[in-house]
């Protein structure tokens, strides 16, 4: 099993006729996804590696007969809400938000929209999700030869809220023998559509997850939330942790974002070092080489090394 | 982005929320002049972007034009940490008989906007929330649904605030709540609000903060402001290294480059990538005792000539004596062309690729080809089996035995 995706899962690209979309339409069918439209408005007609583009999502449920499962969405910011209403209005379940730079504002209301309708986004600021051998959702990974160099199946959840790194995470996971149950790049900005915490419930219902591994970042909440997760849900899943930014904390770098627009200090419990003691607090490792995570998970999980 | 103080009072004035009447000058003769005008006590306050000004002497009070030009003129000469000021703004001094705090800020857990209400104005909301809680109130909104008066009503009694205090603070809430809506703020606060002796309300002092991803779409309230676009508000003054990368950025249009220095000053220059693979890596140099000159980031397939000019740059800061070319495995940037890019700096500069290089590490698109091309110029290519942590190493190994 897995989480969000499965062998029969059918996906739409919004946006799919832009150069980017392009090339993440053909890695995504290369890898073995069910891309079975796209949507760009005033294309309709054309083509994208074989799969159809229409005006609207609407279109391409009717033309396929049914509601697909999900769609990536990779148009503007400033189209970017009314791409992400359409899916969601049309029925569509998961939708993977790669466009960066879209407003908090925004942002929220799809978010907002989504939680009313029963939908799931990922991202935005997000390469999209994983399931090895299975389906792959964006551009993770990247083309489908070298996804399937960096990603093998197996029992470990991956989510990070950089996309480079997902791939470097799970790449170093796959070379130590451990594979991975679902690899999730969530979205480097302040607000996003589904938080490792609000991701853990999933992991937690899925018969082939045996651990979790997460790349984390200063500023936010996101960490204190999973955090408190932990320490009110007795997960069965033990979790390792990777900081990154660790020299964001140092004095002249107040102010600052690295990285992602998501890294902005606002608080003071945005700072590297008060995110490792809340992890810790939880029984969270964070380790602080990537290196480090194979050992630490087999740790957890009783495999000798 | 931040405004200024008077910029943020202009911007709750247009939405509706009473101010006193205050003059924004660059002068000490023109503070003298609107200090005339109010006829009366004024107070003199520091425009700039940082806090601490009634510490630091950036806020001072006058009872005649001539003392309002005199404090105006050491007002205007004086930098608070590090920044110099605007101009000052004339206040005239208000009759407060009660000082409150009120603000709209993102609650980024809940994905929704918190409005914050306190009856104790004037000091550090931090504060007053640990020493006194019951002294704050707190609530959420919709971000689908419009704001309406009943939602900042429930804030504001949450303090225990009734009467006509109740009743003429809570539009002032709502509209702030609009307003940071309206505005894309991430910030909109009203710090202290006062109440005068004549049971109005008014904003003595407003602080908000603008998202920079927004501000194409409030293009109008910025030119209202009198912002230009390249009034960007950084916390420091960009270096040259820091503008040239950006110019370089600027000239093509194919992948993203970004170069920062401010904080840094060491002899390992970074042409690294992307954006979590810097962060880790600057951590990863750091950690094993190396001294980075930069930081940079690399994504999204950039050109042979943006690679060579975000090398040179670095390779041109004072005190860099190698640089470390690594990143996490790469699915879109090509490793090919970052490596065509990086040796053609080095060649162009007068260096040897292989003195100068002291690691490559990108693993993923286009590995093989990368690898040919630094081979053939002598620069060792490591692959994904050299971690991360390990290549980092490797580069501050080398820039050590050198010295």
């Amino acid at each position: 099993m897995s989480i969000l995706l499965s062998e029969e899962f059918t996906f739409i690209v919004q946006g799919i006729t832009g150069r980017e979309a392009v090339n993440l339409t053909r890695e995504c069918l290369d890898y073995g996804s069910r891309v079975v439209g796209g949507v760009t408005p005033g294309r309709k007609g054309r083509e994208v590696h074989g799969v159809p583009v229409f005006d609207t999502v609407q279109q391409v449920a009717d033309a396929v007969g049914y509601v697909p499962n999900g769609s990536v969405v990779t148009v503007p910011p400033a189209f970017t809400k009314d791409a992400v209403f359409e899916a969601i209005e049309a029925g569509i379940e998961l939708i993977v938000i790669v466009t960066e730079r879209i407003p908090r504002r925004d942002v929220a209301e799809m978010v907002e929209l989504a939680g009313m309708r029963g939908a799931r986004i990922i991202g935005p600021n997000c390469l999209g999700l994983i399931v090895p051998e299975v389906c792959k959702m964006g551009g993770i990974g990247g083309p489908a030869k070298d996804a399937a160099k960096a990603y093998a199946p197996g029992a470990i959840g991956v989510m990070s809220r950089s996309g480079g790194m997902t791939t470097e995470i799970s790449s170093t996971l796959t070379a130590a023998g451990l594979g991975q149950s679902t690899a999730v790049s969530i979205g480097g900005d302040a607000i996003i559509g589904s938080t490792y915490a609000e991701l853990m419930p999933l992991f937690e219902a899925d018969e082939q997850t045996e651990a979790i591994v997460i790349y984390t970042e200063p500023g936010g909440r996101m960490e204190a939330q999973l955090a408190e997760w932990v320490k009110d849900n007795r997960s069965r899943l033990p979790i390792v942790a990777f900081m990154a930014g660790r020299f964001m904390d140092s004095e002249e770098m107040k102010g600052m974002s690295f990285g992602h627009a998501g890294t902005i200090v606002e608080g003071a419990e945005d700072t590297a070092t008060e995110k490792i003691a809340r992890l810790e607090g939880a029984g969270i490792p964070v380790v602080e080489r990537i290196d480090e995570i194979p050992d630490a998970v087999k740790e957890k999980i009783g495999v000798t090394a | 982005m931040r405004f200024y103080e008077y910029e943020s009072r202009r911007i709750v004035e247009r939405a509706g929320i009473p101010v006193t009447r205050y003059g924004f000058c660059t002068t000490a003769e023109a503070a003298r002049e609107v200090a005339a005008e109010i006829g009366g006590p004024v107070v003199i306050k520091s425009q700039v972007l940082t806090g601490g000004r009634m510490k630091a002497g950036g806020v001072k009070f006058a009872d005649t034009p001539e003392e309002a030009a005199e404090h105006a003129a050491a007002i205007l000469d004086l930098a608070i940490n590090g920044h110099a000021p605007r101009g000052v703004l004339v206040d005239p001094k208000a009759e407060v008989a009660q000082e409150y705090y009120a603000s709209v800020i993102w609650d980024g857990t809940v994905k929704r906007p918190m409005m914050l209400f306190s009856d104790m104005g004037g000091i550090d909301i931090e504060e007053v929330a640990a020493s006194h809680p019951d002294h704050v109130g707190r609530g959420h909104l919709s971000n689908l649904l419009p704001v309406s008066d009943f939602h900042a009503k429930q804030v504001i009694a949450r303090t225990g605030v009734t009467g006509s205090e109740l009743t003429r603070a809570t539009p002032i809430l709502a509209r702030l709540a609009r307003l940071m809506r309206d505005c894309d703020m991430t910030l909109a606060e009203i710090n202290p609000l006062a109440r005068l002796d004549d049971g109005s309300f008014v904003a003595l002092d407003a602080h908000m903060e603008m998202e920079n991803e927004a501000k194409p779409r409030q293009k109008e309230l910025l030119e209202e402001l009198g912002i230009e676009a390249q009034d960007t508000r950084e916390p420091y003054e960009p270096s040259d290294f820091e503008r040239n990368v950006k110019a370089i950025d600027a000239a093509d249009h194919r992948g993203v480059i970004q170069g920062k220095d401010h904080g840094f000053s060491g002899n390992l220059g970074l042409v690294i990538g992307a954006g979590g693979g810097s962060l880790t890596l600057t951590d990863a140099v750091r950690s094993q005792g190396g001294k980075p000159a930069n930081y940079t980031e690399i994504g999204g397939n950039p050109s042979v000539a943006k690679a060579c000019g975000l090398a040179k740059e670095v390779l041109r800061k004072d005190g860099v004596e190698k640089i470390a070319v690594m990143m996490s495995i790469v699915s879109n940037t090509r490793v090919d062309i970052v490596a065509r890019g990086v040796i053609k700096a080095c060649l162009e500069l007068g260096r040897d690729p292989a003195e100068t290089i002291a690691v490559f590490r990108i693993p993923g698109a286009w590995e093989e080809e990368g690898e040919k091309i630094l081979r053939r110029y002598g620069v060792e290519y490591c692959d994904r089996s050299v971690s991360m942590w390990d290549a980092a190493g490797r580069a501050v190994a080398k820039i050590q035995e050198g010295t």
